[in-house]
């Protein structure tokens, strides 16, 4: 401290060590303001017009098909003894509804964000991790073990309320029904599909056997193996359905992929005339006040139908016009009232 | 009875109200058994920890801190109970928090035991068995007999037992414990033995206290075969640690107090935690978060369990509970329910805001050190920063305690000119004077051309005279020799200037000046005084009687006998005690000059004589050695006799010394009271030297009415003091309180007449009388209208103050109406209890030793320096850590309010909104930095406009950044955005099909989407305020933009093994791909800031200086 030289003990004379950075020093000028919501404003009209349009054009059809009234089609399925009920909802197009038609499962007042239900799922089995599957994570319970102790795969409360309806769709033509095609691809995210969920590896070439010692969820009719017996590619943990499942809604109302109608005939999309959807009626939604719907809709560049952006875009810009002409009439005022710095 | 007596002292200190030291730990022959007892060693401990201790106490301190233990609470609940959020992530941000603090703190530390150090291990010389032995400062024991040398400070207390002078006495300077740098005479214990190695003797003293001015105690010198002598020891007799030996080649003394129990350590109180104004702030704010908190806590635990009542909603059969669950009390359910929602939404209370804070102060305050403006060439030093956690309590400060000697003024004296007869002789050098109305051809011929020779002559002996000023022997071998018999190897010293001691330095300013005009004092020999005519001859004076000065009496007198036998009076003393006592028609001559050379701030005397005939001086001299004589009120016979012989004199002139002020002392006083602060001079020094230094740095105007609230003006024969005492109050209170117009704060300081100035001066017997009167009734009244009084002047001068009186005062100003926030400055040791008192202490790098500047908060090397260090410096940190506290509440606000809206969607079930690692980093990473670069760097005005425009200090004071006002604009703010964040999404997530393949998002796409607006928001809103854009700011304002966007690709891209959900993969890449995500951040981010935009342009003030007014205002509320 004593015997430092000079040098070390006078402060270094750099611009930072003596707040002399060179700075930019912006001043928000009515000069700038004014011009730059007046853009704003404009831009943001500019996109809302676009938005607004598009999403007018997007065509939406959906339909309550949960049974509370009396007289609605699928009642009678309401009643929970009648297992394996069907029934069936028709409906007419009177245009054309343009494709690639996407088909929606609606879910409301259907808590998939409650904490406990969020987390009650294993990832390590379900990145087809067979070490996990005789000890499923403990977030899984009460839907980790069943009551004989055997551990359940895929363990979990999310698993376990997978939504079981299906669907079927037909064109009534002439009375006579035409099977929809609905495409289960493609419905779930790219990511989830290929890398994030993976399937067990098979034992001795069987798939089946690498789920041996564990048992399927309790609300499941058939255990995770037995998905779609037909395209082993949509089996098991990367079974589409189950994976759109597993990604849980944001909100109490919301809507899930089901199918994309985008083969044969109607590629192009439903053409106008009669529908009769059959419902194989399993999922149960009264008890906690729940309903179901489901939906068709085409989606654009801005996604499904929403009015919410285009309709702000509209407002937000509008306000900038309108904030821009304030603040000129303001700043002409002013200006002009006291001359100042010129 | 006396052995009696000393067994006990031995035996059981702390009870006793004595202790006993045995000089060299000799055993007495007269007590039957040396006990030594148990006194505390000699080192000076300022440091709060040692290396063992650190941890537990430095962890104890910090969790004692409320925010720290909240933390530590809501990480322990995380533990215990089942959470939405691991422990991790208020673990991990509290871990970082206490650790950086602990750094710094044990950075700070490690300073003070270096300092510490210093002084302890200061090298001293102790005599042991005959031998003398180096040690150790610290080493040194009670009853150790010490060796100081010329110049040394004292290690400890000590007595003197022997000094090199042959008279027994030594000289001291005391400047660095009470400011007073004149030497003062100590006295050896008379009878003390040349032999100090066998010295038996004990001595039995007071404990310590803290009154530097009170010692007593008595010492038993114990003589084979005699009674033992006891002599009684007195305040003369003590040397105080961190006085300094003058004059002196060496004395001995043995140590009576050591290390804490000295007189100098027991005058600092205790170091107390310095809070600033703007913690307190926090603290406020946090309390009104901690509420916000738990209402939100309780409303969502009341919402869910109401939630729950209804059927089917508590349970639904796709989420059962476990049998654990159900089994749970209700209570204890609620309660744990409770609980989860506080660590939810505990983000609301920023942890990471004290560990920023700390950051900034840590890292600002190097601005201070680093400033080439405080870097002083002479002491080759710059400013020092001693606390960092008061960086803005510098631009908050509304009252200044400056000291005056040292501080104020360079304890300087310089002779400036005189006047004799009426005659103006003003001397300077030739080269140092430019003044146009000064002529200046040498001072000598000059002199011949005014007044008579005679006049001349008579007035320069008389300065020559009439003083008690010693001249230095030093340099004189012979003499160094005669005195020391002990050490004759003193270096032999070259003839210097010669050198003078005084107790007064005008004194020796007045006797140079006299040389200057060919009158040399040559010295006192045996009663007789030499002086060196302008002829060169020699004349003697045969000094008869010394009248001392007193300050009641403000003059001084000798009788000299001239060698031709006529017996002269030379009188000096204040212009108000001089010319009552001479013709009235030699007054107005001089009274002129007097006046004008007071106003500019020059200390006065006027010189007087008069000739005594036989008969006069044989009444005086019987007269004054009876008085001294009396046994009883010496004092009032002394007083009356010197009045008696002090009459009838003739005025031969006065004089004007200058105390030279310190570098542009008053153009920083100027500017301190232009920003709004109350300049308070607290000194120890006399009231008419205090007065005109107040009067050379324009404290007090020509045009200040003074109201004197002093010893003499509670002179009064008809009333008892403190009756008169209370009308002086009443009657001030009038004038300065009732009468005057009310004082607006932050109006400046008008110069019209019609507004009269107040000045008022106090003195420390006065202060002592109003703080402590007679009746404990009139306490608060005294004290009420002192303040009061005070509060409406615009500068007070409180003069003769004891030290503990300073921090008394300071502590009174302190605690008053509005708890005031001050700062009191000074260099000597006398100013330490001040400065440990105020809320800032400024400590000036001074020639009066290192106590003021080791105490302090910030040191800095120069008076001037001040007025950065407060204008530029504490102003800018002010805004910086107000804007960097209201910022950190806002955006947590805004941060956690789209969560807590988030269970209202949830079903109540603490379903966290955004990811783990984005609640973890969002404080730590992602906005931390700007705002971190924004508090160190920003200068929303320029230090050029802040130092030229003191006024724009009152912008900021009273806390005005951080009151409740701004921050209700803040917390609106928050509320405003978070709403709008969280709703914005919802209104959007009502259709979650948001790609164009029909896909839907989900939960983790909801509050991804909203925490980039939310990051992205909170960052702009940031780089709106910033009003210097350095390339700091660029690159941290925009790479924690781009470090988000980064991240989130990154922790979205892997799957991470160690995690048990990959919740966020490919969630932001996703997010990205689709327009409509887009689309609503670029929208709400607009919209969210649309208002601040709206308010910066509308709120622009237009006029003349828009510019600047508008520059004033960092952000609109």
């Amino acid at each position: 401290m004593k015997n430092e030289g000079e040098a070390a003990k006078r402060p270094d004379n750099t611009a930072f060590t003596q707040q002399r950075l060179p700075a930019w020093q912006p001043i928000l000028s009515a000069g700038i303001v004014i011009p730059g919501f007046l853009l704003i404003g404009l831009a943001f009209i500019g996109i809302g017009i676009g938005l607004f349009l598009t999403s007018q054009t997007i065509q939406v059809w959906e339909m309550d098909y949960t049974g509370v009234e009396k007289d609605s089609p699928c009642f009678r399925c309401t009643i929970l003894s009648n297992q394996n009920c069907t029934c069936e909802v028709t409906f007419s197009l009177s245009t054309l509804f343009t494709g690639p038609v996407f088909f929606y499962y609606g879910l409301s007042n259907y808590y998939q964000n409650f904490r406990k239900y969020g987390v009650s799922k294993d990832y390590y089995q379900l990145a087809g991790d067979t070490g996990y599957f005789k000890s499923p994570e403990a977030d899984c319970a009460p839907y980790a073990y069943d009551s004989k102790k055997n551990p359940i795969v895929p363990c979990g409360a999310i698993a376990n309320s997978i939504f079981n309806d299906t669907f079927e769709l037909y064109q009534i033509i002439n009375g006579t029904k035409k099977q929809v095609p609905l495409d289960g691809k493609g419905i779930s995210w790219w990511t989830d599909y290929n890398i994030k969920y993976r399937n067990p590896s098979p034992v001795n070439g069987s798939f089946a056997k690498s789920f041996d010692g564990t048992v399927k969820p309790i609300n499941w009719p058939k255990p995770a193996y037995e998905l779609d017996l037909i395209d082993p590619n949509n089996n098991g943990f990367l079974n589409q359905d189950f994976l759109v499942w597993m990604r849980r809604a944001a909100l109490p109302q919301f809507r899930k992929l089901y199918r994309r109608i985008t083969d044969g005939d109607y590629a192009a999309g439903l053409p106008a005339g009669n529908y009769s959807l059959k419902v194989h009626y399993n999922y149960p939604v009264l008890s906690f006040d729940g309903r179901k719907k489901v939906v068709f809709s085409n989606v654009s560049w801005m996604g499904g139908k929403n009015d919410f952006l285009g309709i702000a875009y509209l407002v937000v810009g509008s306000l900038c016009v309108v904030m821009s002409v304030v603040m000129l009439v303001v700043y002409a005022k002013f200006k002009f009232s006291d001359d100042d710095d010129a | 009875q006396q052995r009696q007596k000393l067994k006990k002292c031995g035996g059981d200190e702390k009870r006793v109200d004595s202790r006993t030291i045995y000089v060299g730990h000799r055993p007495c022959p007269d007590t039957e058994a040396f006990i030594p007892s148990k006194f505390c060693d000699n080192r000076i401990v300022s440091s709060k920890y040692t290396v063992w201790n650190f941890l537990p106490k430095n962890l104890f301190e910090q969790f004692r801190r409320i925010a720290n233990f909240y933390f530590l609470i809501i990480f322990l609940v995380q533990v215990i109970v089942d959470t939405p959020t691991s422990p991790v992530t208020s673990g991990l941000p509290l871990f970082f928090v206490i650790t950086v603090t602990a750094i710094k703190q044990g950075y700070e530390d490690w300073l003070r035991h270096k300092a510490d150090n210093e002084v302890n291990k200061y090298p001293v010389t102790v005599l042991e068995d005959g031998r003398s032995v180096k040690k150790e400062s610290e080493k040194i024991k009670v009853g150790d007999v010490v060796e100081v040398v010329e110049d040394e400070t004292f290690p400890c207390d000590l007595i003197l037992l022997q000094s090199s002078r042959e008279d027994g006495t030594c000289f001291v300077t005391t400047a660095s414990l009470d400011g007073e740098s004149n030497h003062k005479t100590h006295y050896t214990v008379p009878d003390t033995e040349k032999d100090l190695q066998a010295l038996p003797a004990t001595i039995e003293c007071e404990q310590p206290q803290p009154d530097l001015y009170k010692f007593v105690g008595r010492m038993h010198i114990y003589k084979p075969e005699q009674e033992p002598a006891v002599r009684s020891l007195g305040p003369e007799n003590l040397l105080l640690k961190g006085a300094t030996l003058k004059n002196t080649k060496k004395i001995y003394g043995v140590a009576v107090y050591t290390g804490m129990e000295t007189k100098m350590a027991l005058n600092y109180q205790g170091k107390s935690q310095k809070r600033s104004a703007v913690e307190k702030s926090i603290n406020a704010f946090l309390l009104v978060y901690l509420c916000i908190l738990i209402s939100k806590a309780v409303v969502c635990t009341t919402l869910k369990y109401v939630w729950q009542s209804k059927e089917g909603q508590d349970e639904p059969w796709y989420n059962q509970k476990t049998q654990k669950e159900k089994d749970t009390n209700m209570y204890l359910k609620m309660f744990t329910d409770f609980l989860s929602f506080m660590v939810l939404f505990n983000f609301i209370i920023p942890v990471s805001m004290y560990v920023t804070v700390e950051m900034q102060k840590f890292l600002g305050s190097f601005f201070i050190t680093w400033d080439k403006d405080f870097f002083d060439p002479e002491i080759q030093e710059g400013a020092l920063v001693n606390t960092s956690d008061l960086n803005e309590e510098l631009g908050q400060v509304e009252y200044v305690f400056t000291d005056k000697t040292g501080t104020l003024t360079q304890n300087n004296m310089e002779f400036i000119e005189c006047c004799i007869d009426g005659f103006q002789y003003k001397h300077r050098d030739t080269r140092s004077e430019l003044d146009g109305f000064t002529v200046t051809d040498g001072p000598v011929n000059k002199l011949q051309q005014k007044a008579g020779q005679e006049k001349e002559e008579l007035f320069l002996r008389a300065l020559c005279l009439c003083h008690t000023v010693q001249v230095k022997e030093a340099g004189s071998e012979v003499l160094a020799d005669q005195v020391d018999g002990i050490d004759g190897l003193l270096l032999p010293q070259p003839e210097e200037e010669r050198g003078f001691i005084a107790s007064s330095p005008d004194e020796i300013a007045l006797v140079r000046g006299a040389m200057e005009y060919g009158f040399t004092f040559l010295g006192l020999e045996s009663k007789s005084m030499k002086i060196k005519n302008r002829e060169n001859n020699i004349e003697e004076y045969k000094l008869l009687h010394v009248l001392n000065f007193d300050p009641v009496r403000r003059r001084m007198s000798v009788i000299v006998q001239t060698k031709s036998g006529e017996t002269l009076l030379f009188c000096k003393g204040a212009d108000s005690s001089i010319f009552p006592r001479v013709r009235p028609e030699e007054v107005d001559r001089i009274r002129m000059h007097v006046e004008r050379n007071a106003t500019e701030g020059y200390r006065t005397l006027c010189v007087a004589y008069k000739q005594l005939s036989a008969e006069e001086y044989a009444v005086a001299d019987t007269g004054l050695r009876e008085a001294r004589l009396a046994l009883q009120d010496r004092e009032q016979k002394l007083m009356a006799m010197y009045n008696q012989v002090e009459t009838g004199m003739s005025l031969i002139g006065a004089t004007a010394v200058e105390d030279r002020l310190q570098e542009e002392a008053a153009e920083t006083m100027e500017a301190l009271q232009g920003a709004g602060m109350k300049v308070w001079v607290l000194t120890g020094d006399k009231m008419e030297t205090a007065k005109s230094t107040c009067y050379a740095c324009r404290l007090f105007q020509r045009g200040t009415e003074l109201l004197e609230l002093t010893v003499r003006t509670l002179e009064d024969g008809r009333l008892k003091r403190e009756e008169k005492l209370l009308e002086l109050l009443r009657d001030y209170h009038r004038r300065a309180v009732q009468d005057a117009p009310p004082v607006k704060a932050g109006v400046t300081r008008s110069w019209s007449t019609a507004n009269q100035d107040y000045g008022f001066i106090i003195d420390g017997a006065t202060l002592s009388l109003v703080m402590n009167p007679p009746r404990e009734a009139d306490a608060s009244q005294y004290r009420s209208l002192f303040l009061q009084i005070c509060q409406n002047c615009t500068a007070v001068l409180c003069c003769r103050m004891a030290p503990l009186q300073k921090a008394q005062i300071v502590k009174m100003v302190k605690n008053s109406k509005g708890s005031p926030i001050t700062l009191s400055i000074g260099d000597g040791a006398n100013d330490v209890s001040m400065i440990l008192e105020a809320h800032v202490g400024i400590g000036i790098k001074g020639k009066e030793g290192r106590q003021a500047v080791r105490n302090s908060d910030y040191a800095i090397p120069k008076l001037k320096h001040l007025k950065k260090l407060l204008l530029a410096h504490g102003h800018l940190y002010y805004v910086r850590i107000a804007h960097l506290v209201q910022y950190f509440f806002y955006k947590n606000l805004c941060f956690i309010l789209p969560q807590f809206l988030y269970q209202f969607f949830c079903g109540y079930s603490q379903q966290p909104l955004y990811d783990a690692a984005y609640l973890t980093m969002y404080n730590i990473c992602f906005t931390s930095m700007p705002i971190l670069a924004y508090s160190l760097l920003e200068q929303h005005i320029s230090m050029e406009i802040l130092l030229d425009n003191a006024a724009l200090y009152r912008e900021i004071a009273n806390n005005a950044m951080l009151r409740w006002r701004p921050f209700l604009y803040w917390t609106v703010l928050g509320i405003f955005q978070g709403l709008l964040f969280f709703f914005g999404v919802r209104f959007l997530f009502s259709n979650p099909a948001l790609q164009d393949n029909g896909q839907v998002f989900g939960n983790w796409s909801y509050g991804t989407i909203v925490f980039t607006v939310l990051v992205f928001t909170v960052t702009l809103k940031l780089a709106l305020d910033t009003r210097h854009w350095t390339w700091i700011n660029h690159f941290v304002i925009w790479g924690s933009l781009a470090f988000y966007v980064f991240f989130s690709f990154f922790w979205g891209g892997i799957i991470w093994p160690f995690l048990k959900q990959q919740r966020l993969y490919f969630v932001f890449a996703n997010m990205l791909s689709s327009v409509s995500a887009w689309l609503v951040i670029i929208i709400l981010i607009l919209l969210s800031l649309l208002p601040e935009i709206l308010l910066v342009v509308l709120r622009k003030p237009r006029g003349p200086h828009s510019r600047q007014v508008y520059l004033f205002l960092p952000f609109p509320f």
